[in-house]
């Protein structure tokens, strides 16, 4: 049996993030136990890793270095030992190597590259909140099947976004005044900014392929 | 391209729906956890449980319908009715909420604005506006269900929220609430024009031109209706669809 980790570090609603990914672990028939926890030790035995997060950037980033052991142990399985890795929101944004949400802090620096705010110009509202649609630049497992134009609706709520060095990283985008990076990945690592637990059929199946993910 | 959010709101007493809903298929009415589904299925983008439940000691029944939401609905859902605390904020949270609506709260504490969203972040923070038409042109916020004046000014109480931090503004004519003369889109334009945020327009909703009114003459981010959806009057699909044909980017 697998197991899959969703790191508690008290950062935001993980209630839901659980359910989704249990259910498609149902639907999909699979033999997976899906283990919302902040415990190193427990985590330390997972064979996939989910980050969620939200709030600003400097607290998450606090948050999880406040839980002992946790970033180093997150840096081992996920870096050095190349275990499937999913970021939201600002469990994304932990992948870039800075972020410029009040101040500049260090993320876990996977991905060169900033999170800075969003500038959609005059006329958008900031945060980016609610249901919009992504383009897929390049194809990716973990993307597979989840539809284009209107049928690509995927739920946002944030005012930063990731702006990698290298946009070869960029495997979704959406468009709000300007482009807005919505999915990345290299490697054993995926993530997305918007929320797949809150973002019902596209959502779902980004976890389901997530789960079967043989990166 | 972003879409405007339809938001059913679902107004629950002592765990219970007020009101009920009325849809064909639906096993319980009163039942927030099941009409949350029934509108989760019917494409609704978000949904809204407002509390009114009066003795502060039932605030444990509104976690476990949401707690019992989240757990069969992967859309986002808003909380609001009774939150006085950042410990009120954390328990919504922490049972499946992703955002909470703060009310009177905010108008006898603006600072609590502020905690909330420092500890929370601006994104849950939700400040519902409950204003009224002065005389003099201009508006006034009022709480208790719009029973009490306040003197204070609701489009420089708006701005001041969103400097402390809202995130979202649920703004809410209480001249039209109840009334279905559609909301009030002179007011919702004031304020969608003073502030960054998003704003929801609430108040007044009785036909579905009234839902293109206010986001195409209100300025509107989402529009928040309870009783043409509850009462069957209108389904999410016939409202979005009247959006999308008048030129409204929805999600269908």
């Amino acid at each position: 049996m697998e197991t899959v980790a969703i790191i508690d570090y008290g950062s935001g609603n993980l209630r839901s993030a659980g359910k989704a990914f249990e259910r498609m672990v149902r639907e999909n028939g699979l033999d997976v136990r899906i283990d919302v926890t902040g415990d190193a030790a427990r985590v330390q035995n997972a064979d996939r890793i989910v980050l969620p997060g939200v709030g600003a950037f400097g607290d998450c980033r606090n948050g999880l270095r406040a839980v002992d052991g946790m970033w180093d142990l997150i840096v081992e399985l996920v870096h050095q030992k190349a275990r499937p890795f999913l970021g939201i929101c600002v469990g994304m944004q932990l992948m870039a190597r800075w972020g410029l949400e009040h101040g500049r802090h260090a993320g876990f620096g996977w991905i060169d590259g900033n999170v800075a705010p969003i500038a959609p110009g005059t006329g958008f509202k900031v945060p980016h909140m609610g249901w919009n649609t992504i383009q897929l630049p390049q194809e990716h497992p973990v993307t597979r099947g989840l539809g284009t134009g209107d049928l690509s609706h995927a739920y946002f709520v944030h005012s930063y976004a990731m702006e990698p060095a290298d946009p070869n990283r960029v495997f979704g985008t959406a468009t709000y005044g300007a482009p807005i990076t919505a999915i990345v990945a290299q490697d054993n690592m995926v993530g997305t900014q918007f929320h797949p637990e809150k973002s019902q059929a596209t959502g779902l199946t980004l976890i389901s392929n997530f789960l079967k993910w043989r990166p | 391209m972003l879409k405007v959010r339809v938001i059913p709101c679902l107004d629950v007493k002592d765990g219970r729906v007020v009101k009920g809903v009325n849809f064909v298929d639906l096993r319980d009415a009163g039942d927030p956890v099941d009409c949350a589904k029934a509108y989760d299925a019917a494409g609704a983008d978000e949904l809204c449980f407002l509390d009114i439940t009066a003795s502060h000691e039932n605030r444990g029944i509104l976690l476990h319908v949401v707690q019992d939401t989240a757990e069969q609905c992967f859309m986002p859902l808003t909380v609001g009715g009774g939150v006085r605390t950042t410990d009120d904020i954390r328990q919504l949270l922490l049972a499946g909420a992703d955002k909470v609506s703060i009310n009177t709260a905010a108008v006898n504490d603006r600072d609590f604005v502020k905690r909330a969203a420092e500890k929370f972040g601006n994104q849950c923070i939700v400040v519902a506006v409950d204003a009224k038409a002065t005389t003099s042109g201009k508006w006034e916020i009022f709480t208790h269900g719009g029973r009490e004046p306040t003197g204070i000014d609701a489009i420089e109480y708006a701005q001041e929220v969103v400097s402390l931090g809202a995130g979202e503004i649920l703004l809410t004519s209480m001249d039209r609430d109840g009334t279905k003369k559609g909301f009030d889109t002179e007011l919702t334009r004031k304020i969608s024009d003073a502030v960054s945020v998003p704003v929801i327009a609430s108040g007044g909703v009785g036909t579905l031109d009234h839902l293109v009114d206010g986001v195409r003459d209100g300025g509107a981010n989402a529009v928040l209706a309870a009783s043409i959806f509850h009462f069957g009057t209108y389904t999410i699909a016939q409202a979005k669809q009247h959006m999308a044909d008048a030129g409204i980017p929805v999600r269908l």
